[in-house]
């Protein structure tokens, strides 16, 4: 058997057959959110293979050159080496256009794929002990999440990512009193700064990529010491894992969403453009074009500035940048917010327990509300990143769009949170599997609640999950247990 | 379907895939394009993927197992005996030397703090002076960005130029645009901005005062410039002043006059801070 000749060589030199036995037969609990992560994981696998072919053509410099390849629009323009070699990399390396494609619509379904995972570990509660460092892990890898994808699309040194760059130089100096210092510590020198290029070139494919590598094997690796927690049901309990065993069928499932998932990158990056940059042309100073947004993990900032009002007020004599709330407060909130959030449900709960029975969102109907709300605001400021767009497709004035979403960002998040609250409550009281069979009783009961807990102090009561008897193990069940040996 | 049924269809996945990427390999050597040669390799890899969901879902042993969770934190007697081996380090002096230690590391990280100045590339100028001064000077004459001068009689009206100080095509912060409006406008009671103004042109700083962003758009009907990446609008026949958008300070005008050869020049430097706000003395 080659098997076992195998193992034994392996064993001879390694003495891996324990660790892989126990690694094999580990219970992984299942459910198709749990996918998410994995799917997140693989795509910033592809974002490596590709990224590393794409470093093998492109330059970062910007020292001008003449173009002279197969796009014959541009030929004898005189352009940075930054944007000639992208635009040879797409038109005259064979197979070149595909791989860039495919790794900026990577790097959109990676950060598609983080904020999804976030928002399921979010409502099933999965951040609380012991999981909030993990819970950290996971949101500051979603901010170098941001920083590759814009450090990103902004090396081609074209006209529309210059514009984004000019952005961000503002965004750094709106900041008060350390602003217009940072901005030229960053830049290297007033705005184009003679540096950036080569800076945003080491950060996105060594500094970034190398953090968010490091901190990815810490996330999974989290995972893997601590258990993944599991969706309470038969046989579930707090102290047990319920779910297949890693080997076969799980692993073999895996290396299937792998593929799957290289496979969309690549179908989308052969069959759909994305950031054609020979159509917006080189970087050159005073030029601009339009319709300009950001990449999507950016819109939500790119809408807020969009939406504040032009105000400038003067604060102990100095003049208030009008970008510092949307684009430094903002951004700078959400996040804070994001890692204090398990510390701010502890002090709200007084729950302190570990739990790795998963809460489905109706058990928790306050942060499933907040969540709601939290998701409808961003979701409002991510559509108003296109509202020139949409007023040329729809013909309403653009200045109408932002008065009515200046209102609706400010008001829906809270009626949509409010409903979400209400239909929590009214699916955990009335013992509805699904919404569609919760009775109107069921939903008044809900809102009632509500009104009641209005008047009092608000409490929350205590999952209660791990209070229930676990049912008895249905005979099915074939409890495993794993004990490291010593090898025959 | 039967096992053998769920096999051949995995075996006609992993066929299908291998064909896909004989087909790329054709396909790139005979240079097919992005469509040909991603479609197939991107079918290829899908194709595997669904051999292998098949055969995890449909042929593998599944079944549902249980496992005891590990205890959440270790025993106390592991956590004693870890506070006794770190405790090890302990002697006599151990607030003096845990004192001086600390001062040391601080003293240390505010050091290497320190040369973060470097990232300011040699040679450039200090942040505040950098931004509140241009190129333009009293006098200057204006070129295009193909290095052209321009006169007043190179614009009609409607017509507007992005122009920079001669010498200084790549000066990002002096991006001016000229607009040209009928003088007669200017003389209306609401015109402001006709001082700076030569056979009605205008100049103003291109750099939208509210992200930085090139204003990039002129509607000649309203007069008004607009910004597309954050649709700030600005009055032309009003000093530039913000009507619309996120904007809160109006485009700086630069003061035109005209030199003895007849070519436009600046008659000063721009009336008011140009680009985004920045934290500085109102």
């Amino acid at each position: 058997m080659i098997t076992r000749w195998v193992v034994r060589r392996l064993d001879d030199r390694l003495g891996v057959s324990p660790a892989l036995r126990t690694g094999m037969n580990r219970v992984f609990p299942d459910h198709w959110s749990f996918l998410l992560g994995e799917v997140a994981t693989y795509a910033f696998v592809y974002l490596l293979l590709s990224g590393t072919f794409l470093t093998f053509f492109f330059d970062p410099s910007t020292v001008k050159t003449v173009y002279e390849g197969g796009y014959r629009p541009l030929h004898g323009a005189e352009v940075s080496a930054a944007y000639a070699s992208t635009v040879q990399l797409s038109w005259d390396v064979r197979f070149g256009l595909v791989v860039r494609q495919s790794h900026h619509w990577a790097a959109l379904l990676f950060a598609g794929a983080v904020v999804v995972h976030l928002a399921r570990v979010f409502f099933t509660g999965a951040f609380r002990r012991p999981r909030g460092v993990n819970w950290a892990v996971g949101v500051t890898l979603l901010l170098f999440t941001v920083v590759a994808g814009f450090t990103g699309y902004s090396l081609p040194d074209d006209l529309l990512s210059a514009m984004g760059l000019h952005v961000a130089n503002s965004v750094l100096l709106s900041i008060p009193v350390i602003g217009t210092w940072l901005a030229f510590l960053v830049f290297g020198g007033e705005f184009p700064g003679a540096a950036i290029s080569q800076r945003m070139y080491i950060a996105h494919v060594l500094l970034v990529p190398g953090l968010m590598a490091a901190l990815i094997v810490l996330h999974g690796w989290l995972v893997v010491r601590r258990r993944h927690g599991q969706f309470p049901g038969l046989g579930r309990t707090e102290t047990n894992v319920v779910g297949p065993r890693l080997w076969p069928a799980r692993a073999v499932r895996s290396l299937g969403i792998l593929f799957a998932v290289i496979a969309l990158c690549l179908l989308l990056g052969g069959l759909v453009q994305i950031n054609p940059v020979w159509l917006w042309g080189p970087y050159e100073p005073g030029a601009a074009l339009g319709p300009a947004q950001p990449d999507w993990y950016l819109g939500w900032v790119d809408g807020a500035l969009r939406l504040y009002p032009g105000w400038e007020p003067i604060l102990f004599g100095y003049r208030l940048p009008n970008m510092f709330v949307p684009s430094v407060l903002l951004p700078g909130g959400t996040f804070l917010a994001l890692y204090l959030w398990p510390v701010l449900e502890r002090l709200w709960t007084h729950d302190r327990r570990p739990h790795h029975l998963l809460d489905r969102p109706r058990d928790h109907p306050v942060r499933t509300g907040i969540g709601v709300m939290a998701l409808t605001f961003y979701a409002l400021l991510l559509t108003s990143w296109s509202l020139d767009v949409i007023s040329r497709y729809t013909g309403i004035p653009v200045f109408t769009l932002v008065g009515v979403f200046r209102v609706g960002v400010l008001t829906v998040p809270l009626l949509t949170g409010a409903i979400a609250l209400v239909l929590a409550r009214g699916l955990r009281d009335s013992g509805a599997d699904r919404l569609s069979e919760m009775s109107w009783s069921g939903l008044r009961a809900g809102w009632r609640r509500r009104r009641e807990e209005d008047t009092e102090v608000p409490t929350e009561p205590a999952p209660v999950a791990d209070l229930e008897q676990p049912p008895a193990m249905p005979e099915d069940l074939e409890p495993v247990r794993v004990e490291p040996g010593p090898v025959p | 379907m039967s096992d053998r049924a769920v096999e051949r269809w995995v075996a006609g996945c992993f066929l299908a895939a291998a064909a896909c990427a004989v087909g790329f390999v054709v396909g790139y050597v005979v240079d097919s394009g992005p469509q040909v040669t991603g479609g197939l390799l991107g079918a290829a890899c899908a194709l595997v993927a669904l051999g292998l969901l098949l055969w995890s879902a449909r042929l593998l042993p599944d079944g549902t197992f249980v496992e005891e969770r590990e205890p959440p934190a270790p025993t106390e007697a592991d956590q004693d005996a870890v506070t006794e081996a770190l405790g090890r380090g302990a002697v006599s002096r151990t607030g003096l030397l845990r004192r001086t230690f600390l001062l040391a590391g601080v003293s240390l990280a505010a050091a290497v703090v320190v040369p973060l100045r470097s990232l300011l590339s040699p040679g450039s100028t200090h942040p505040d002076r950098a931004l509140s001064e241009t190129d333009w000077r009293r006098g200057r004459r204006m070129q295009t960005r193909e290095g052209d001068l321009v006169r007043a009689g190179d614009l009609q009206i409607g017509d507007t130029l992005t122009v920079f100080p001669e010498g200084f095509p790549e000066a990002d912060d002096s991006a001016t645009v000229l607009v040209r409006v009928d003088p007669r406008e200017l003389r209306r009671p609401t015109a402001r901005g006709a001082a700076g103004a030569v056979d009605g042109i205008l100049a103003f700083s291109k750099l939208c005062t509210h992200a930085g962003c090139p204003v990039g758009l002129y509607e000649q009907e309203s007069r008004q410039l607009l910004c597309p990446c954050h649709q700030s609008v600005f009055d032309v026949l009003d000093k530039a002043q913000p009507v619309a958008g996120p904007a809160g300070r109006a485009l700086p005008q630069l003061p035109l006059a005209v030199d003895h050869q007849g070519y436009l020049v600046a008659d000063g430097e721009f009336q008011g801070q140009v680009g985004p706000t920045y934290w500085r003395h109102a």
